[in-house]
C-alpha cells in the first residue's frame, strides 16, 4: 500500500499557467484508500479548479494508475477531454503520475505527495519507481523523476558526467537529467529547467501513514470495505 | 579582498592552475611543483578528491599553498559531505583565510578507489551555491544566525562541450543567478565550439567571468580515451593526427594547448590549466599562448 497525502493547493495551482485546461484523474486503488485520489478527492479537486476560473476538461477515477495497460484502455474513451486538456492532474503516488505521463504528450502535474510505501513496493510494479520524498517534485522534471532515475539524485540538472546520454556511473544506463531535458521539451515546458529546487527536507522521507493504518499491506480493500458497510 | 578575487572582478585575464593532492601525507615534493610556477598563476586550484579517489584533502592543502604566499581556489564537491559537513567546511576555510571557492557536484564514488563507499549527494552544486550564499549573509541553511559570516567567493564549473548543450546552459544561468561569481570550463579542444558555447552563455545573459580550461595531451592514445570516456572532452581528429605525426610530441602538445589558449582568449576571461604532472612545462604553454 502506497500511502500519499494531497499537497498544499498554493502548490498544486502554482504548476498551472494561467487559462490552463486540466484533466483531473484519480487512483482508485492506494489513493482512494489513502483519501487523496477517489471519486471525492477527485471532484473536490475539479470543483475548486472551476471555482478559480481553470478550465476541467473531464475528470475519471482509474482503478490502479500504476497499471500502463489499463490507464491506456481506459483513458482511450476520454480520449476527446484529454485532447482538449493541456494537461493532466494526477492524484495519486509518485508511481501513478510517471506512469500516466509515459502514455501521453502533455504534462502531467503531480497533486500529491508519496509519503510511504508502507512496507509494500507497488501494486502494478513496473520500471517507474518513487523514493517516498514526502515532497513530489515530479511537475518540474516532466513527470521523470531525478531521484530515482539521476544515480546521485541531482535535483537541479545534470552532473556534466554523462558521455553520449550514458551516466558515469553505470555503462547502459541512460543519464536521468537528459531523458528530463528530452521530455520537457516535448511537452514544451523547457522553462521548467530554471526552477531551482532546494535541498530535500530528509525528514519527510518514508514517512509513516496513519498508526491505525499502517500494520496491514491490505487496508485498501479493508478501507473500501468499511466504507460500503 | 584576494588578489584572484580583485582581478577577476574588474575583468582583467586570470590564470589558474590545478594542484592535485597526493595520496598520502608526503606532501612537500606537490609544493616544491607548485613553488616552481607560482608567480606565473593567479591562483591554484585545489582538487577535493579528484575522480573520488582518497586523498589529502583540498582544505589542508590549500591552507598550505596559501602559507607559501599564493592564492588558491578552494574545490568543494557533493559526494563526501552532507549539509552538515559541507557548511563546517567552508566556515573552515574561510577561518584559514581562504576566500576562492569552486562548488562542485563530484564524480560518483565507484569511479574512484573506494567503490564500495556510501555516496551522500546530499546537495547538488546550485544548493551548495545557495549554501555559500546564505553563509555569507551570516546565516546557516536553515536560517540560524552565525557567529561571524563567512567572506566566500564563489564560483562554479561550465561544460561547454556538453551535448545537448541547452539544459548546460538553463543549469549555468541558475548557477549564475545562485551566486557564481566566475565559471571554469572543463577541457577544450576545439575552440570554435567553445566560442560558440560563450556565445550561447552571453544570449541567456549569463555575464559572469569564464576560465577555459586547458589539459595538455600526453599522447594520442590520450586523446583517444578521452574521446571514449570523459565527458564534453572532445578532442578533434585534426588534433590527434598532428599529435601523432610530430617529430616531438611533448613539444606539439604544448604548442596545442598554448594554441587553445590564444584562439579562445578574446572571448573569455582567463584560463584554467590542468597539467595533470606536467607542472614543468607550464611556462611554456603560457609562453606560446602569448598571455603572460
Amino acid at each position: 500500500m502506497i500511502y500519499s497525502e494531497q499537497k498544499p493547493w498554493e502548490e498544486i495551482t502554482s504548476y498551472l499557467r494561467r487559462g490552463e485546461k486540466v484533466f483531473v484523474l484519480g487512483c482508485g486503488g492506494c489513493a482512494a484508500a489513502s483519501g487523496s485520489g477517489g471519486e471525492e478527492q477527485v471532484g473536490d479537486l475539479s470543483r475548486r479548479l472551476t471555482e478559480e476560473d481553470w478550465i476541467v476538461t473531464g475528470t475519471r477515477v482509474i482503478e490502479l494508475l500504476c497499471n500502463k495497460g489499463l490507464v491506456g484502455i481506459r483513458l482511450a474513451r476520454k480520449s476527446n477531454q484529454i485532447e482538449e486538456a493541456d494537461s493532466i492532474l494526477c492524484a495519486c503516488c509518485g508511481i501513478g503520475v510517471q506512469a500516466v505521463s509515459k502514455l501521453v504528450d502533455i504534462q502531467v502535474h503531480p497533486a500529491n505527495d508519496t509519503v510511504s510505501m508502507g512496507y509494500f513496493h507497488g501494486t502494478w510494479p513496473s520500471e517507474e519507481s518513487c523514493e517516498r520524498c514526502g515532497e513530489c517534485l515530479l511537475d518540474y522534471t516532466g513527470g521523470l523523476c531525478p531521484l530515482t532515475l539521476c544515480a546521485k539524485g541531482l535535483l537541479n540538472g545534470a552532473c556534466g558526467g554523462s558521455h553520449d546520454g550514458e551516466c558515469e556511473v553505470e555503462p547502459g544506463r541512460p543519464c536521468g537529467w537528459e531523458l528530463i531535458y528530452k521530455r520537457l521539451k516535448e511537452v514544451d515546458r523547457l522553462d521548467l529547467l530554471s526552477t531551482y529546487n532546494d535541498p530535500k527536507p530528509r525528514e519527510k522521507y518514508e514517512g509513516e501513514p496513519d498508526m491505525d493504518r499502517r500494520n496491514s499491506l491490505f487496508w485498501a480493500i479493508e478501507a473500501e470495505e468499511e466504507w460500503e458497510r | 579582498m584576494s588578489g584572484f578575487r580583485k582581478k577577476i572582478s574588474r575583468g582583467e585575464l586570470v590564470v589558474t592552475c590545478e594542484a592535485g593532492p597526493p595520496k598520502g601525507t608526503n606532501i612537500e615534493k606537490t609544493l616544491v611543483e607548485l613553488d616552481a610556477i607560482g608567480d606565473l598563476i593567479d591562483a591554484f586550484n585545489v582538487t577535493d578528491q579528484q575522480s573520488s579517489v582518497m586523498r589529502v584533502g583540498s582544505l589542508a592543502v590549500s591552507h598550505r599553498i596559501k602559507e607559501m604566499g599564493y592564492e588558491t581556489v578552494y574545490q568543494v564537491t557533493c559526494r563526501d559531505r552532507n549539509r552538515i559537513a559541507l557548511q563546517s567546511d567552508l566556515l573552515s576555510a574561510d577561518v584559514l583565510g581562504l576566500e576562492n571557492v569552486l562548488a562542485l557536484t563530484g564524480d560518483y564514488t565507484t569511479l574512484g578507489d573506494h567503490p564500495h563507499a556510501k555516496p551522500v549527494f546530499d546537495l547538488d552544486s546550485p544548493q551548495l551555491l545557495a549554501a555559500i550564499e546564505d553563509l555569507n549573509s551570516g546565516r546557516d541553511m536553515e536560517g540560524n544566525e552565525l557567529k561571524g559570516a563567512t567572506n566566500l567567493f564563489p564560483g562554479a564549473a561550465v561544460n561547454p562541450g556538453a551535448d545537448p548543450l541547452e539544459p548546460q546552459v538553463y543549469k549555468t544561468k541558475m548557477k549564475a543567478n545562485l551566486g557564481a561569481k566566475f565559471f571554469q570550463s572543463q577541457a577544450v579542444y576545439d575552440p570554435e565550439l567553445f566560442i560558440n558555447f560563450m556565445k550561447e552563455l552571453r544570449r541567456a545573459e549569463v555575464t559572469e567571468p569564464v576560465l577555459v580550461g586547458v589539459l595538455p595531451l600526453k599522447s594520442p592514445g590520450m586523446a583517444k580515451f578521452m574521446n571514449e570516456n570523459i565527458a564534453g572532452a572532445y578532442v578533434p581528429g585534426e588534433v590527434i593526427e598532428e599529435l601523432e605525426r610530430a617529430a616531438n610530441p611533448v613539444e606539439k602538445s604544448l604548442e596545442i594547448s598554448g594554441r587553445i589558449i590564444e584562439e579562445t582568449m578574446s572571448h573569455c576571461e582567463g584560463v584554467h590549466l590542468m597539467p595533470m604532472g606536467w607542472e614543468r612545462h607550464v611556462p611554456k604553454i603560457l609562453e606560446i599562448s602569448g598571455i603572460n
